[in-house]
């Protein structure tokens, strides 16, 4: 009875990912123990997040990928207003409009198109997988850029770097022509000047700092200058848990949400860094091996981008942290804290599972 | 909803149908499936290599940060989180000879603001003032600490809150950022301003006192500190007085409230100072000085301690502590009295008749006169001969026979003027140099002047560039003689000079602090009492001149009202120095301007003369003579040295001047 109950709902989940995913999950609440200043509340309010992203990720993996596939484009075209109804009717927050009142809660647009976004371009790819010309790409190129641009302008740079990296992968895996790309970039390396004259004065400022977080190392700078200190004060084996002094006497911002990586890294060190590389690395060995041996090519891209955007969380948030990229909102994947980003890196865990389980019931 | 879901399936619908209905035409342009599979594949590969060469990017920097600049980092974060807290010393204390506190320390509470947090100063100061008393002249004196460049500090806009201040404000601190209620030590001079002058005071570090600091390599140990010693004795022992901070070494968060206490290393206490010097008899002599101007030095002969030092006016060392106000600084420095000057041992002043007792001792060693040898005064002395320059004794018609006791119990100046001829000015510079003159004594406080005992060559030196002025004439010499001319000594000088007399030659560094006084120990150490030096006098030299000088106080002598009654032999010798010119740039007002073309009276002295315990020079400036005003002021201080008898209650400044001298 157990067995049968485990086999049904084990049935469409990916072992190996999930043991992954659940070491890093199990690391990121270890940490964020310290970096809360050992708040049991606060471990808690995780540990639910947690459990409601598992339920989704056993949802996504349940969903054959054919509806997937078939609910792309209503729910990418659903999104996109929603993304309008936000730029004309949001909430704003800390000055930025990224919420839409629902009665009595309030949702955030942008989280759902990180996973809108790829699956659409993948159905469009997939639709006309045998006759991919340049106008397909263009079509691509404009279904990626609408919303981008939409979230961009909310603002919200993390999520919109996040898209673009998901919707490029899509558009790059589904054959790009190197020619085209080695001229997008450089018409991208081109544009630079052009793009650093409408970049809003803190964007400017952003880059700068990264160039010499000691320009101003309260302000622009604090970010940058205190995360490193974390993470080079930490040496080999780190402080120790719950002994980082970085993270404990407050020195680090934003410590249990983008900056949690600063408080592991200051608390384990060289070691536990090289750990966590592996798990995180192993996740996304997972992913493209799910990618490789994918039926269809919807599916195909579909996993790609899943993995290759989790692969993006990730360097990003360590850039950043570790003082080589600029200073973008994007949560470390699986250990920051917070249900939103969770819920759906889980329900993109759950596609790719999914996408694994799925094939052979596809391909009979 | 509906219409949406029509959509997605004509969509899906569609999907499934194209292949089939595609035409010929497009059929054409159908890739090789397994071309396009490895098209993605090798895609996939590159994507894979992209990852694994940014986490090796990563993991490279991660290296770098970690290990190979882990040491610079690790100081960031230990700096980042220690910080170091000095604790500054208890600053040593002042004690006279008896242990009469001159100068402690108490505690207090100030409220103080940090610039640097507090925002915009006045409306805040503005809006302290309805919580506690801010006196406009507190506004002030933060100010000017503000002008002096402290803004890093906190600064104390009220000193010595009172319990009701500090609930009332303790109630109130969250509307006033940056300012604070803080423990303080405060210096307090309990006598105020009896011995002002030696005590000094101590005053706000500047910013040239802390370059000082750093110059001497000092700065770390006055990390914390405010205050430092200036004038005086506080001034002059500031290395013992303040003591070693300490430190604490305070785990802080990243909004700088301390965390725990990590390390800390106790204060070391500055060391006492055990003073030979008497605060009563300062208080005595201070009392009978009453309001004239002037100084009074006592000096104990056998050990060269002084037991007073005087200088009137005096002033508050206590306005100093927290930094003086403006009003009152503007009132001691800008006074005709100059309250702030040491008369006693930066005035210079000539020494008039006092200078005798040494010139005779000069002439008896160097073989110039006999004793017993007697010259006629006609009241006058004649320079070179009949129809020469005269010059004038003090007693019209002069004092007849007159041998060397009698020239100076009498005070005969025709006497003194042929000894001064006779024993040349160079002899004069030498042999009475001994006794101190033109030199400083090296007391232990800063600030004393030289003096001047002129010679031919200082008078070269002088007038460097006028060949006609450096000559030396034999008149110089002849004023010299009776201690006027080039002549110049302190008060200080005139009591050391005449303590060597009452050792009969030993001479003794004066000194005014005894022992220092360990903090830690308790232990004493004192301060050199081996005498310095030894005039070869012979002894029926010394001995006729201490004769006359107790005779000076006996009927007959020029001090002989002052020496009424004195149940101790008592020494001395009366002197009037001339006031030439107004010598400081005085606001010109005839009430005071006479008074301060008056001579200034001067009178040395020990006792008891056979056994001296005492030696003293006191000096009142346009005091007029020595016998009237300075006898009588040395003859209380002494009689309550050694008898301990209170003075009576005042003494008039305008005391008529007897005929004397």
């Amino acid at each position: 009875m157990i067995n049968r109950l485990l086999a049904f709902f084990g049935r469409h989940i990916d072992r190996h990912l999930l043991a992954a995913i659940s070491a890093l999950l199990l690391v990121g609440l270890i940490t964020l123990y310290s970096a809360t200043g050992e708040s049991v509340a606060r471990i808690g309010g995780q540990f639910a997040n947690i459990v409601v992203a598992f339920i989704l990720m056993w949802i996504a993996a349940n969903i054959p990928p054919h509806y997937l596939q078939r609910f792309a484009l209503p729910v990418y075209l659903f999104g996109l207003l929603l993304l309008i109804a936000v730029a004309l009717w949001g909430e704003r927050v800390n000055g930025a409009r990224r919420w839409l009142p629902v009665g009595l809660t309030r949702i955030q647009p942008s989280e759902l198109m990180k996973v809108a976004v790829p699956l659409a371009l993948a159905w469009y790819f997939d639709r006309y997988e045998a006759v991919l010309k340049l106008r397909d790409f263009a079509v691509a190129a404009v279904m990626l850029l609408v919303p981008v641009l939409l979230i961009a302008k909310q603002p919200d740079l993390g999520t919109a770097l996040i898209i673009t990296a998901a919707g490029f992968y899509v558009i790059f895996l589904a054959g790009l022509s190197w020619k085209i790309l080695v001229g997008l970039m450089a018409a991208g390396a081109a544009s630079l000047p052009l793009l650093w004259s409408v970049m809003h004065d803190y964007q400017r400022q952003r880059i700068l700092t990264l160039l010499d977080p000691n320009q101003d190392p309260l302000g622009a700078g604090y970010h940058t200058i205190q995360a490193t200190i974390a993470l080079g004060s930490g040496g080999f084996f780190g402080k120790g848990w719950l002994n980082g002094t970085q993270a404990h006497l407050d020195f680090l911002p934003e410590r249990s949400t983008d900056f949690i990586f600063a408080v592991f890294s200051e608390e384990f060190g060289l070691f536990g860094n090289l750990v966590l590389v592996t798990l995180f690395l192993f996740v996304i060995g997972r992913g493209l091996f799910i990618t490789f041996n994918a039926s269809t090519l919807f599916t195909r891209l579909v996993a790609g981008a899943i993995t290759l955007t989790f692969f993006t969380y990730v360097f990003v948030n360590m850039g950043m942290v570790s003082g080589v990229l600029p200073v973008v909102g994007v949560p470390l994947p699986l250990i920051s804290y917070g249900g939103t980003s969770l819920v759906s890196i889980l329900f993109a865990m759950g596609i790719l599972m999914s996408i694994h389980t799925h094939k052979r019931l596809v391909k009979s | 909803m509906l219409f949406r879901l029509r959509i997605v399936r004509r969509l899906a619908a569609r999907q499934e149908r194209d292949p089939i209905v595609l035409g010929g035409s497009r059929r054409a342009e159908l890739r090789d499936h397994q071309r396009e599979l490895h098209n993605f594949q090798v895609r996939l590969a590159v994507c894979a290599s992209v990852v694994l060469i940014v986490f090796f990017l990563l993991l490279v920097r991660f290296f770098y940060v970690q290990v190979f600049q882990h040491e610079y980092y690790h100081t960031l974060a230990e700096n980042n989180r220690i910080s170091i807290v000095p604790i500054i010393p208890n600053r040593g204390l002042i004690l006279d000879r008896n242990g009469a506190v001159l100068a402690h320390n108490y505690a207090a509470y100030t409220l103080e603001i940090t610039p640097a947090k507090a925002g915009d100063l006045e409306p805040l100061i503005n809006e302290l003032a309805t919580v506690v008393d801010v006196a406009p002249k507190d506004r002030k004196r933060f100010r000017k600490l503000l002008e002096e460049g402290h803004d890093f500090a906190s600064l104390p806009i009220r000193t010595r809150l009172n319990d009701v201040e500090v609930a009332k404000f303790a109630a109130n601190k969250f509307r006033f950022p940056g300012v604070d209620i803080r423990a303080r030590l405060f210096r307090h001079y309990p006598n105020s301003d009896v011995a002002s002058h030696v005590v000094g005071y101590i005053g706000r570090l500047t910013q040239s006192d802390l370059d000082k600091l750093d110059d001497n390599g000092l700065a770390a140990n006055y990390t914390g500190s405010d205050y430092m010693g200036k004038v005086g004795l506080e001034g002059r022992y500031e290395a013992d007085l303040h003591g070693t901070t300490g430190f604490e070494e305070v785990e802080t968060d990243a909004n700088g409230r301390a965390v725990r206490t990590l390390r800390s290393t106790l204060p070391v206490s500055g060391n006492n100072l055990l003073l030979s010097l008497d605060a009563r008899l300062q208080e005595v002599a201070e009392r009978v000085f009453g309001d004239r101007r002037g100084a009074l030095v006592a000096i104990e002969p056998s050990t060269g301690g002084v037991l007073a030092l005087v200088s009137k006016p005096g002033f508050d060392p206590n306005l100093f502590v927290d930094g003086i106000d403006p009003q009152n600084w503007d009132a001691l420095n800008t006074s005709i009295d100059h309250p702030l000057n040491n008369r006693a041992l930066q005035g210079v002043y000539p020494p008039g008749s006092t200078f005798k007792p040494f010139m005779a001792i000069a002439a008896l060693e160097l073989g110039k006169r006999n004793p017993h040898h007697a010259i006629f005064d006609p009241g006058y002395f004649v320079l070179g001969g009949a129809g020469g320059h005269r010059y004038r004794d003090w007693k019209t018609g002069g004092h007849g026979m007159v041998d060397m006791h009698k020239s100076i119990v009498i005070s005969c100046d025709t006497y003194y003027y042929g000894v001064a001829q006779d024993l040349g000015i160079d002899n004069i510079h030498q042999f009475i140099g001994q006794f101190g003159f033109g030199k400083r004594t090296g007391i232990d406080i800063d600030g004393e002047a030289t003096g001047l005992l002129p010679s031919q060559e200082w008078k070269v030196r002088r007038f460097p560039q006028n060949p006609l002025q450096q000559k030396w004439f034999t008149g110089d010499t002849i004023s010299v003689g009776i201690g006027q001319g080039y002549n110049l000594a302190t008060p200080l000088q005139l009591a050391h000079a005449v303590s060597i007399i009452a050792n009969s030659g030993v001479i003794f560094k004066p000194h005014i602090v005894r022992h220092i006084q360990d903090s830690q120990t308790n232990k004493l150490t004192s301060v050199e009492v081996q005498p310095v030096g030894t005039m070869p006098l012979r002894p029926e030299n010394i001995q006729l001149v201490r004769d006359a000088m107790v005779d000076v106080t006996r009927p007959g002598g020029t001090a002989a009202a002052a020496g009424a009654g004195a149940q101790y032999k008592f020494a001395g010798k009366t002197g009037t120095a001339q006031v030439v010119a107004m010598k400081q740039n005085e606001k010109y007002d005839e009430r005071r301007v006479l008074e301060r073309h008056r001579d200034h009276a001067l009178f040395i002295a020990y006792a008891p003369a056979d056994a001296p315990t005492i030696a003293l020079a006191v000096l009142v400036e346009n005091g007029g003579h020595g016998s009237s005003t300075a006898a009588p002021i040395a003859r209380a201080v002494m009689d309550f040295y050694l008898l301990g008898k209170e003075p009576p209650v005042k003494h008039d400044r305008d005391d008529e001047s007897s005929e004397d001298d």
